[in-house]
């Protein structure tokens, strides 16, 4: 049985629906990604998976639980965690005050989870006073996935992960994720960086016009020369 | 002896007079602002509105306060301290409630409607008239002790080599209550678990909710403390001076002057605002003639000290806030310690 099915969900934000029958379906284990052009819906599937927008139609099954548009602070319980694209961290609170923030919700301790944190992202432990405002782009994306793994998801979300930082960095976070995802925990990201995402999914979703286009594993969609002609650009692929 | 010799050069009666008209008197005003405007900022910061009945919520305080001195007449006298002083706690829990039932009685339904923020400021100006006419309404127009008589308002002189340094009990207690309160503000909001959710809420409100972070819980605990500090504040400034209607509504613009200097929405920037209107007060209406009549014999013959030199006459006192507020507006809009939004 998947971690998660979304099914046929349909849904926007008041008006015309950005989502006309989306369906997703992960693993525990796995790492899932969504691609698809601008104005796809990618983002806006996320949103609707963790109650952030009303899902009109369909249903979200989460552990063998039906979550549908159940709040976000509640999904945090069911062990959902949300990481946004922007505003993701609390600027002028410290790396480490941002992780706390992320075990909000806990009553037991903590402290091995941040250890675990500065673990998967060994940069943090030397600026963890620091107000999180002030990092790069990339450590800020850092602190952003660590405070989302401070309640120890199952499966974390993840909306555009790599959005603005320089490949080099770009990189570093898939490469942190995939060990973020061995550790145990499930992942489903949307990402513009489509090839190489794709590269490290178990399973990719592409999307187009708030449907469901191609599924199948990320070696395969990449391999599908419709996938690669439509939505992977050709210009780009020289490797 | 070099301190004899010093003292016998430097003019003393008119150090100690600056010493006691601006220093003191601006540590004086300037705690009261900063006890008003932490509050004003910390509601800005979490629910993203100007509260004008601030300053009436600060009256309302020192007007329990009263109340309590009529049931408890003898609670002062039994540890030496003025009444209503040993009495503010309590005043300081009433009005804390108090702001609570303000909220959710006003402000949550329409936080709850989702109206504009222009819709919560008139809200708040509703609310401010509101409550200025049941203070008038119950307590009328006149003007009141907050000393009952067996309470002794104890006055220090520090002699310093001719004039004395003044300072007043009322005012040695309004020194110790702001030190004890921006300690413990500190303290909450960097280490307790609410004071750091207040934090994240007030950065990025969103992102706290996707945390799990009650914003209910935050809302409550932001007028508990914002009404808490409210009545110590009013208290306070009426044992100094008098207990009006009209007490704090005449400060809110220095207290809002306070929190957009500190940077909306930045606790200590409030503080560090509030004293800084404070001095600028005492500093302008300061009549600088004083410190300048003892340097008469090095002074040209054509030169004429005149018998008053202030910047702004005593009368005109609102308008230093009130220049502060217009420049800091127009060269530094988010306010000496960078705050969250630029008005």
């Amino acid at each position: 049985m998947p971690l998660l099915e979304m099914t046929n969900i349909h849904g926007g934000y008041g008006g015309a629906n950005i989502l006309n029958g989306v369906s997703i379906a992960i693993d525990a284990d796995q790492i899932g990604v969504i691609v698809g052009p601008n104005g796809a819906g990618k983002s806006t599937t996320l949103k609707a998976l963790f109650g952030l927008l009303k899902v009109g139609e369909g249903s979200v099954v989460f552990d063998g639980r039906t979550v549908t548009n159940m709040a976000p602070e509640k999904l945090v319980l069911e062990g959902l965690s949300y990481v946004p694209q922007e505003f993701n961290v609390f600027p002028t609170m410290s790396v480490e005050e941002n992780l706390e923030m992320g075990a909000y919700v806990r009553r037991d301790g903590f402290r091995h989870l941040i250890d675990q944190v500065y673990g998967f992202f060994p940069p943090l432990k030397d600026k963890r006073r620091q107000p999180a405002g002030e990092l790069s782009g990339g450590q800020r994306q850092m602190v952003a996935i660590g405070r989302a793994l401070m309640t120890e998801p199952r499966l974390l979300l993840l909306d555009e992960p790599t959005a603005g930082l320089s490949p080099r960095y770009m990189g570093e976070i898939f490469d942190r994720i995939i060990a973020v995802n061995k550790a145990g925990v499930g992942i489903l990201m949307v990402e513009q960086n489509a090839r190489q995402a794709l590269a490290l999914a178990h399973r990719g979703f592409v999307l187009a016009g708030g449907q469901n286009r191609f599924t199948g594993t990320g070696a395969e969609l990449l391999a599908d020369p419709d996938v690669a002609k439509s939505f992977l650009g050709g210009g780009a692929d020289h490797a | 002896m070099p301190e004899a010799g010093l003292l016998a050069i430097l003019p003393m009666n008119e150090i100690v007079f600056f010493l006691n008209k601006v220093v003191i008197a601006g540590f004086i005003i300037g705690s009261v602002y900063a006890l008003g405007a932490v509050g004003v900022t910390l509601i800005f910061g979490i629910l993203r509105f100007a509260h004008f009945p601030h300053g009436d919520m600060m009256t309302a305080g020192a007007f329990v306060a009263l109340v309590l001195l009529w049931i408890f007449p003898g609670a002062g006298a039994a540890v030496g301290l003025p009444t209503a002083f040993v009495l503010m706690p309590i005043a300081m829990a009433v009005t804390a409630l108090f702001a609570v039932g303000l909220d959710r009685t006003f402000y949550r339904p329409m936080r709850k409607a989702g109206v504009k923020p222009v819709v919560m400021v008139m809200t708040s100006i509703g609310v401010m008239l509101m409550m200025q006419g049941l203070l008038r309404l119950f307590a009328g127009t006149g003007t009141r002790q907050l000393y009952v008589d067996t309470d002794a308002k104890d006055i220090y002189r520090i002699p310093l080599g001719g004039r004395d340094l003044v300072i007043t009990e009322p005012q040695l207690l309004l020194f110790a209550t702001t030190i004890v309160a921006v300690v413990a503000l500190h303290l909450f909001l960097t280490r307790s678990r609410m004071g750091k959710a207040m934090r994240a809420v007030s950065d990025n409100p969103d992102l706290a909710r996707v945390s799990g972070i009650s914003i209910d819980h935050v809302v409550r605990t932001t007028w508990l403390i914002a009404g808490a500090l409210a009545a110590a504040g009013g208290t306070l400034l009426a044992l100094d001076v008098t207990l009006k209607p009209d007490l704090s509504y005449n400060i809110i613009l220095p207290i809002f002057a306070a929190a957009i200097v500190g940077g909306v929405g930045q606790p200590y920037g409030a503080i560090a605002g509030g004293l800084l209107v404070g001095f600028s007060e005492t500093l302008a209406v300061f009549n600088w003639s004083v410190l300048l009549r003892p340097l008469r014999p090095y002074l040209p013959e054509f030169i004429e000290i005149p018998a008053k030199l202030a910047f702004v006459p005593t009368e005109y006192k609102i308008v230093v806030p009130f220049f502060i507020l217009v420049a800091v507006l127009i060269w530094r809009p988010t306010g000496i310690f960078k705050g969250r939004v630029n008005i």
